[in-house]
């Protein structure tokens, strides 16, 4: 083992043993098989987002947006407000798809960290597994609630303008900041203290190829991340924000000219600007959030009850797939719906290759539990 | 725990609650004023062309991208403060793993959370000063990332290859 990796470690240091970290019900391993199911689930409903409703709303969007330039063109300045509530109607459907997702793999991310911490937070088991329960149901109620938000809308709501639906969301929320509060006083707590040992989590510490795999095909994906992005800010971004108003500018031009070609030239345009912006938004957020997950998840690997060979697999198909997704997103506006299949391949592989993980997590607990039964 | 672990920890704990801190202040004083003129200032621009209003229109549009430029902006320094606090976090949990000097270690943390700091900040002088300032802050800051995170995957790499002799 190279000097480094024990250069900070001190005689007086306490080892959190794995089986005492990774008791049954422990904070620990209820934030960890919590948080990976909520990336799963969260996954899961994007993939099928991604499939049944993301390029259809998208088709809606545009339609109302095209009915909207030829009621201009026509004259009907009452059906272009009405073709914009549609519009802003659309956008909220999708806004709360999005969310849902977003969030869910949010909060996943988050009880991964709380999981990895929780050795360092000084609080008690019983407190740290209440705040675990809390965190998970907050998790679990806010997106489920968002998805609801445009179902429920006002339906027996006491307030004129919030819903059932977003104030169960907001509850949701609540839960999450008084648990993440309560984890962060508990480290505070913990480097505050006198008196306090230093701990060294034996997860930290391995180094096994799985998670050298995914340690380091991790911190690839976040640079690549980096990298499209540096790209993008330099050579797309200000070119597209003055494509979205000069095209907009040739559509209105078009409708009060009555210039049915430059109106329908300009929509065509700008339904490609939309899918440009898109496409790289979407790769750039996917790349680094998936290296982030196999950085995270490499920490987790001593865990994962499989034979060595198949988690350097898993390690392997997960990181390919966090690769062909963002790259095949990137290529779809090139490459159509071949490109867009490769992706939903990619996300499916990541898909399988978490379950997997998960999986091997679930039977190291119950070993462990058999063991401690015996 | 080393002073590189934990200025990346400290660091990164404390952008993120800066960044949710400034999403907050963000939503509930400007975001909804924001939308609501985006739509707006799009729904008169389309309004003036069924009119045959050529000049309503197009000053409604100017509206349209000076609204829609601040807003981008607003929404991606959020998400980007918030996005790297967590690579920090990450990365400073496996930051003793890097086969560079304690000295080293703590100057890349530092260039890190600095980048971190400054490339969103960056973006955000943007929305007050067109000029090339913001600009050249924002792309230090993202330079900054990029490299320290370079050296960061080397000094994992160099680790790795260390491993199986020693």
């Amino acid at each position: 083992m190279p000097s480094s990796q024990n250069g900070s470690a001190n005689a007086s240091d306490k080892l959190a043993e794995p089986n005492e970290t990774f008791a049954p019900l422990s904070a620990r391993r209820l934030l960890l098989l919590g948080g990976i199911g909520l990336i799963l689930v969260g996954m899961i409903f994007g993939d099928i987002f991604a499939v049944f409703v993301l390029h259809q709303n998208a088709s809606r969007v545009g339609a109302s947006l095209a009915a909207a330039s030829h009621a201009a063109f026509a004259g009907d300045r009452a059906a272009v407000a009405n073709y914009f509530r549609d519009v802003g109607g659309f956008l909220e459907n999708r806004g709360t798809k999005v969310d849902t997702h977003a969030h869910m793999i949010a909060f996943g991310y988050l009880a991964l960290m709380l999981s990895l911490l929780a050795p360092w937070t000084a609080l008690s088991d019983g407190t740290k597994r209440r705040l675990a329960w809390l965190f998970l149901c907050g998790a679990g109620l806010l997106p489920l609630c968002v998805f609801l938000i445009h179902y429920v809308g006002l339906a027996y709501s006491p307030l004129k303008s919030i819903g059932w639906a977003s104030i169960f969301a907001d509850l949701g929320g609540l839960f999450v900041i008084i648990a993440l509060a309560s984890y962060l006083y508990g480290l505070l707590k913990h480097f505050l203290s006198q008196e306090r040992a230093a701990v060294r989590d034996h997860l930290l510490a391995d180094s096994s190829v799985a998670g050298r795999l995914l340690l380091a095909g991790g911190v690839l994906l976040v640079m690549l991340g980096f990298l499209h992005g540096s790209y993008y800010a330099a050579v797309d971004l200000y070119r597209h924000e003055a494509l979205d108003c000069s095209i907009l500018s040739q559509v209105t031009l078009g409708a009060a000219e009555r210039n049915a070609t430059a109106v329908d030239n300009g929509l065509a345009a700008y339904g490609q600007l939309q899918g440009e912006k898109a496409v790289n938004i979407a790769a750039h957020a996917h790349i680094i959030e998936f290296g982030v997950l196999s950085i995270l998840l490499a920490f987790f690997q001593p865990y994962v009850d499989l034979h060595e060979i198949r988690k350097h697999r898993w390690a392997l198909v997960f990181l390919l797939g966090s690769f062909l997704l963002p790259v095949c997103v990137l290529l779809e506006m090139k490459f159509g719906l071949t490109a867009g299949g490769l992706a939903d391949i990619g996300g499916l592989l990541v898909i399988v290759s978490l379950l997997a993980m998960w999986v091997g997590i679930l039977r190291h607990a119950g070993r462990l539990d058999a063991g401690d039964a015996t | 725990m080393s002073g590189a672990r934990r200025l990346l920890l400290a660091g990164g704990i404390a952008l993120a609650l800066w960044g949710m801190g400034y999403g907050l202040w963000y939503a509930v004083f400007a975001e909804h004023q924001a939308l609501e003129e985006i739509g707006a200032s799009l729904s008169t621009a389309f309004a003036g062309a069924a009119q045959r209003d050529v000049a309503q229109s197009a000053a409604a549009l100017l509206r349209y991208r000076e609204s829609k430029y601040i807003y981008d902006r607003q929404v991606d320094v959020h998400s980007h403060w918030i996005g790297l606090a967590m690579v920090l976090i990450v990365l400073g949990l496996c930051f003793d793993k890097l086969s560079f000097s304690e000295n080293t270690k703590l100057w890349l943390a530092v260039a890190f959370l600095a980048g971190a700091c400054l490339f969103p900040l960056g973006v955000l002088f943007q929305v007050h000063d067109r000029g090339p300032l913001p600009r050249i802050l924002a792309i230090s800051g993202s330079a900054l990332e990029i490299a320290s995170l370079g050296v960061i995957a080397l000094g994992l790499a160099r680790r790795q290859s260390f491993a199986p002799t020693s």
